[in-house]
């Protein structure tokens, strides 16, 4: 692999840094939600002394544990996006294939396939009367997904 | 100012991907057209750092010219090339890698323009040159990706958005006898609403949009000036708002570039007195150089309809008219 394959490929990857980052978050938000729950059942702290249940302890450590792990969670998800994001869209694109006969109003829709061109004539004959085919039309179908401003 | 920097850290990184896809993309297509027998790798790297430079314009007398001669040698070297790293290409197809690497090149140009303005910002930590690059990010992103989806059509041969004026010549003239024009375009003589149309567009099916200015040069020049009208029909770009695929109509040369074409033609006119109408079919940039887009396709007719049109209310018949398809021929035959 060349020097710029790599580079394209570690542009598509998430960083590693990053990963390591919310992977430490995550477990550091998980420790201290299990913690919470221990307090909250238990009433047993970190040191091991035991109380009747500590709940504001436990409510502040479950607060915080929940917020690095959403946070840790969304950080994520933004970065696979941004990966996600940077694909290159191919369109499908199809050709109109038309009979040459004035009488014949024969129309087939198919793939576009590599040498096509709009006014191409084909060696397949036409199904409907064995006529001349040719290339009427090559496009691609935009699903619009544009917002509309009535304006 | 940190989350600017941080705006444009992540476009550029996307700007990154799409250059080198569109590097591989067009190696790819060099290696499966052109059957060359070494590695055209280096060769590609070297031709997306060419550049051209323009004519000295502190007198301007003559520049036009100037910046034919220019664009013809680099037009000639740029097929020398594709012709060089692609060998067992036709000429078809030549025009087709040549596009595709100019897509390549712009890409290239894209990303480190980009590139440039991120790093200047970063080390002399100015607000305003983040700021300005971070203004223009949304259009010269809308480019980039416009230009990559553009690489796989160009490498297919596959018509494009700005084909649609060499769509419609190619309509009227088809099933008439063609006659080849100076440089890479066509013509055809042709009935129209009464009237003799001599409709020029680029050679198709390959990636080429002539010379119109020239084409249009010689054949008022054969008719001795006698000419009613000339019509040009190109893509024009569309304000938001407006829809894919509107035609409009007005007067004027209707065509882009670098302007040689638009002066030729202009002088020309002015000359023999020869009104210019102008039709356009609406789309944006995306469109123009992507796979052309259905409601484009579907515009043909109507755009047609709007010539004839035109033609009809300013001219009598039996005139003679120029109508010429403006835009790349490419996936477009006569």
């Amino acid at each position: 692999m060349s020097n710029k394959d790599q580079t394209a490929a570690s542009t598509k990857k998430i960083s590693n840094y990053i990963t390591m980052i919310v992977a430490i978050v995550m477990a550091l938000a998980i420790i201290a939600l299990l913690l919470a729950g221990s307090l909250y059942y238990n009433g047993t702290t970190a040191t091991g002394s035991t109380q009747s249940g500590d709940y504001g302890a436990a409510a502040v450590l479950a607060i915080i544990g929940l917020i690095a792990l959403t946070m840790a969670g969304v950080t994520l998800y933004q970065s696979r996006r941004q990966v996600a994001e940077m694909k290159i869209e191919i369109p499908k694109v199809k050709t109109t294939i038309g009979c040459t006969n004035t009488g014949c109003a024969n129309k087939t829709v198919r793939e576009f396939q590599r040498g096509d061109y709009v006014y191409k004539e084909l060696d397949t004959p036409c199904e409907k009367c064995g006529g001349k085919q040719m290339v009427t039309a090559i496009y691609k179908e935009v699903k619009e997904k544009e917002k509309t401003y009535a304006v | 100012m940190y989350v600017m920097i941080r705006e444009v850290e992540n476009s550029l990184r996307k700007l990154k991907y799409i250059k080198e896809e569109g590097r591989k993309v067009t190696i790819e297509a060099i290696k499966e057209i052109g059957k060359p027998t070494t590695d055209p790798s280096a060769r590609v790297d070297r031709f997306l750092e060419y550049f051209t430079i323009g004519p000295q314009g502190m007198d301007p007398a003559g520049i036009v010219y100037k910046l034919d001669h220019i664009l013809d040698v680099r037009d000639e070297r740029m097929k020398d090339e594709v012709k060089l790293m692609a060998p067992a290409s036709d000429e078809v197809q030549v025009n087709n890698l040549e596009n595709t690497l100019e897509a390549a090149m712009a890409l290239n140009f894209i990303y480190k323009v980009i590139r440039h303005y991120y790093i200047q910002g970063k080390k002399t930590l100015s607000l305003y040159v983040i700021m300005q690059i971070q203004m223009i990010l949304p259009m010269v992103m809308k480019e980039a990706e416009a230009y990559a989806s553009a690489l796989k059509a160009f490498a297919y041969g596959q018509p494009i958005g700005d084909g649609a004026g060499p769509l419609i010549a190619a309509k009227l003239m088809h099933g008439y006898e063609i006659r080849k024009l100076h440089k890479d375009c066509v013509m055809a003589t042709v009935p129209f609403a009464g009237r003799t149309a001599l409709v020029i567009k680029a050679e198709g099916p390959g990636g080429n949009v002539g010379k119109p200015g020239d084409a249009v040069e010689t054949v008022i020049e054969e008719n001795e000036g006698k000419i009613a009208m000339v019509v040009m029909i190109d893509a024009g770009l569309k304000l938001e708002g407006e829809n894919v695929g509107e035609v409009a109509d007005g007067i004027g040369a209707a065509i882009g570039g670098p302007g040689v074409d638009q002066y030729k033609i202009e002088e020309k006119l002015t000359k023999y007195k020869i009104p210019n109408m102008a039709v356009i079919i609406k789309e944006d940039i995306g469109d123009a150089v992507s796979p052309m887009r259905k409601e484009i396709n579907d515009a043909i007719d109507n755009a047609i309809e709007r010539v004839r049109n035109v033609v009809m209310e300013r001219t009598k018949e039996g005139d003679k008219i120029i109508i010429v398809g403006v835009g790349n021929s490419i996936g477009v035959g006569q």
